[in-house]
């Protein structure tokens, strides 16, 4: 039963793989296909786009750094903004990371309370939050503090209540052992245990919100973006490159501080 | 044993040894905790107003309005059109640009320039790349389209770069002394190295450009963001809330998709 | 006086790891537990301070019954119950002081512990039997920077703070080198007859078990089938205790023949 050379026919793919991959790359096709032939888009306009942006940029130039003081004072709002909202959603985060680890929680009905607020909490982005609390405390620098805070206390909370499932269960069983009350164990065994995750995420979760702080103006929550949308409103084009000027030196200088505050402290 | 008895006191050795750096940052953080908020222009008088808004909204929004689910559908299937385009796009053009950002492959010129263009799209906030898009190439789609794409880049030319510095070298060195040609051994030993990756980047931006376009919406670049945007500005409060939830179940939905391909791919 | 009878104890629906044992440790006496992996050696000391459930039985430490105790009566009882680990079991990231004092939270105050503002008399006491061990000069160290050894003596300062009734250690020497796992012995033998403690250890090592206890018992299957002197435990009363597993084990055990480095 020897197979002549002919037959030993050879190819990259079983027959159930390249089926798979045909099918995959098939849906892909077609879902590309169906989302460039029906969306909503005025061809003119992107073959126009080139050339827009181009003017867009040569209306930049060059930057007008005038109302510099205004800009840095805005920087330093938005900071402040970043800062205390971080500060506020560390508090907070921390109950509600301890309810919704598995190991910590104390029922079934605090577990789903804690996954609830994450899960709520992580799904709404930043600036949505920001809208409904614009409408709810009026613009300025309140609303964007309680929108980031909102939107921190998700992530913050589940990465926290993460390391609280991951802590090493052994200095727990030795501290029951020892006759220690709950609340006890949990401030000797687990807190130790959690606070180099808590600083790596709270200088974390600091630096995006630097970021996130820079666009709550857009919807008038306060910061550097409420000059941002003032300049461009009123087609300053000059002021708005100084604008962004300004956050990339902001966005550089948060990633700075955060690297080296992870570096110290852990 | 005997000169033990002095030992009647112990204090934890404080987190920062010496004395006057920890009292500096104490004074220093007390200090720029006053300062702040101080400094932030609160206007209480409105936020005062905020429980008696917040009642209003709410019971505006309760129950959640689905009756124009026309106006809903097609904001959702847009944001998904916005989302698909733009990360065909992004890992298309993020492809090149991270095999010029990657140092074990481009020459140091070239590798500047493609580290420059990952810095320069990673630098905004999505939603300043918008809002200039918008001013650019005029409302809707396409300036959606632009920034995602944009925004897809920073993140999948980075981790791509990253995942090329990584390939064994021993590969390439085995086929170039076969005497290939250049284009074949990027087929051969290079693309099958960072394929997966490819793969997975693309299911995660794929997400996350969906959660993205949401938010570029609020400021006019498509997508159930402006309808989220116009809701809100009509203070059509229970449309708002079920635009909202709709986004909530999307963005978990396809968070559990890319999940489950990622892990079958990785 | 620590009084075990008709102690048994399975997980779940499966076979039971602790059959019916009986076992009575009086006041200053250490107790070696050898026995096979698996044996129920570990489950056996776990069901005395409640970390492991027992299913029926009773245990009586100086007339109290533990089995029955809940919440509050089970943390007052386990203060007198000092425990060793095979791990160490100390929190890496707190200091030496912070670690030994863990065995007074069952005494102190909730503020006192989250202050650290530790009794004086506390304080005065974890000096000395630091001193004891040889580890007082490593108080404000952090517990992670200690040797394996010196971690081992945490681990029974801690135990010790708690001004127990009865210590039981759990392997207390096989995270060890073999220098430190003697001296470890050596000084729970010392300790048990200067606090006049009752000591359950289990241990792997047989030598270390002849050499530093008086009373060795045997385990296998969940049943005591050895209780006597190390002159008793002779090589059928060992093959007895080992049979039927694998002769690694018997080789951690380290089988008289072999001579113990030391």
């Amino acid at each position: 039963m020897t197979q002549s050379v002919a037959d030993r026919a050879w190819s990259r793919y079983s027959p159930r793989q390249r089926w798979i991959r045909f099918a995959s790359m098939a849906a892909v096709a077609l879902a590309v296909f169906w989302s460039v032939a029906t969306i909503d888009i005025i061809w003119p306009w992107v073959w126009d786009a080139p050339v827009q942006i181009a003017d867009l940029l040569s209306r930049m130039v060059p930057p007008d750094f005038s109302s510099i003081h205004a800009i840095v004072w805005a920087l330093i709002e938005t900071v402040n903004i970043a800062t205390i909202a971080t500060v506020l959603a560390v508090v907070v985060s921390l109950p509600v990371a301890y309810i919704s680890a598995q190991n910590t929680t104390p029922n079934k009905a605090t577990l789903w309370l804690g996954r609830f607020i994450l899960v709520s909490s992580r799904s709404v982005n930043t600036l949505i939050w920001a809208l409904l609390f614009v409408a709810i405390f009026g613009p300025g620098v309140v609303a964007g503090i309680v929108a980031i805070m909102f939107r921190s206390v998700g992530f913050l909370g589940k990465l926290i209540g993460e390391a609280i499932e991951e802590i090493d269960r052994k200095p727990v069983e030795a501290l029951e052992a020892t006759g220690a009350s709950h609340a006890k164990v949990i401030l000797y065994a687990i807190v130790p245990q959690v606070v180099p995750a808590f600083f790596a995420v709270s200088v974390l979760r600091w630096d995006i919100n630097l970021r996130e702080s820079t666009v709550l103006g857009l919807v008038g929550a306060g910061g550097i973006g409420v000059i941002l949308q003032g300049a461009i409103d009123t087609l300053d084009w000059r002021t708005v490159a100084t604008v962004l000027i300004a956050i990339v030196v902001l966005v550089i200088m948060g990633e700075a501080i955060s690297a080296w505050l992870r570096k110290k402290v852990i | 044993m005997s000169d033990s008895a002095v030992h009647r006191a112990w204090r934890k050795p404080p987190f920062i040894r010496n004395p006057i750096v920890r009292w500096v940052m104490l004074v220093a953080c007390v200090g720029y905790a006053v300062w702040a908020l101080y400094t932030l222009p609160f206007d209480w008088d409105r936020v005062a107003q905020g429980m008696e808004r917040a009642a209003r909204i709410f019971s505006g929004a309760f129950p959640p309005n689905f009756s124009r689910s026309e106006l809903l559908i097609d904001g959702f299937l847009e944001s998904l059109k916005i989302a698909i385009v733009s990360t065909l796009l992004g890992v298309l053009l993020s492809v090149p640009i991270a095999f010029m950002a990657a140092r074990n492959i481009a020459a140091k010129p070239v590798y500047l320039l493609g580290r420059g263009l990952i810095i320069f799209a990673r630098s905004f906030h999505p939603v300043i790349v918008a809002i200039l898009f918008v001013k650019a190439v005029g409302f809707g789609p396409v300036a959606g389209i632009l920034t995602l794409t944009l925004y897809s880049i920073g993140f999948v030319a980075k981790m791509l770069a990253e995942r090329i510095e990584e390939i064994d070298m021993g590969q390439l060195e085995a086929l170039r002394s076969t005497g290939t040609g250049h284009l074949a051994m990027l087929q051969y030993a290079v693309l099958p190295q960072i394929m997966p990756r490819q793969i997975g980047l693309a299911m995660y931006q794929l997400d996350s450009n969906l959660r993205a376009s949401a938010v570029v919406g609020i400021v006019g670049a498509g997508g159930i963001g402006s309808t989220l945007m116009n809701a809100f500005g009509r203070y059509d409060y229970d449309f708002a809330l079920a635009i909202t939830i709709v986004i909530i179940a999307a963005i978990l939905v396809s968070e559990a998709v890319s999940g489950r391909i990622r892990r079958n791919i990785w | 006086m620590l009084k075990i009878s008709n102690l048994v104890k399975r997980y779940g629906n499966g076979e039971p790891v602790l059959r019916d044992l009986n076992l009575e440790v009086p006041d200053e006496s250490v107790v070696s537990i050898i026995g096979a992996s698996g044996a129920g050696k570990s489950t056996l000391l776990r069901c005395i301070n409640r970390l492991v459930e027992p299913t029926s039985g009773s245990i009586e430490l100086n007339g109290v019954e533990l089995t029955g105790l809940r919440h509050n009566d089970l943390r007052h009882a386990r203060r007198h119950i000092g425990m060793i680990f095979q791990g160490f079991n100390l929190v890496d990231r707190l200091t030496v002081m912070e670690n030994v004092q863990c065995g007074r939270l069952g005494y102190i105050p909730y503020w006192r512990a989250a202050l650290r503002r530790y009794p004086a008399e506390d304080i005065d006491r974890a000096f000395h039997l630091m001193e004891r061990v040889g580890i007082a000069h490593y108080a404000d160290k952090r517990a992670d920077e200690l040797s394996g050894g010196e971690r081992q003596r945490v681990g029974v300062v801690r135990a010790l703070m708690q001004e127990p009734e009865i210590l039981l250690a759990d392997e207390p020497t096989a995270s060890l080198d073999p220098v430190s796992s003697r001296q470890i012995m050596e000084l729970l033998q010392n300790l048990a007859a200067e606090f006049k403690l009752p000591v359950l250890i289990n241990i792997h090592n047989v030598n270390e078990a002849k050499e530093f206890t008086q009373r060795i018992v045997g385990m296998r299957f969940g049943r005591l089938i050895f209780d006597g002197t190390p002159a008793d435990l002779d090589e059928q009363a060992m093959g007895e205790v080992y049979s039927g597993t694998q002769s690694e084990e018997q080789g951690e055990g380290k089988t008289p023949s072999q001579p113990v480095v030391s």
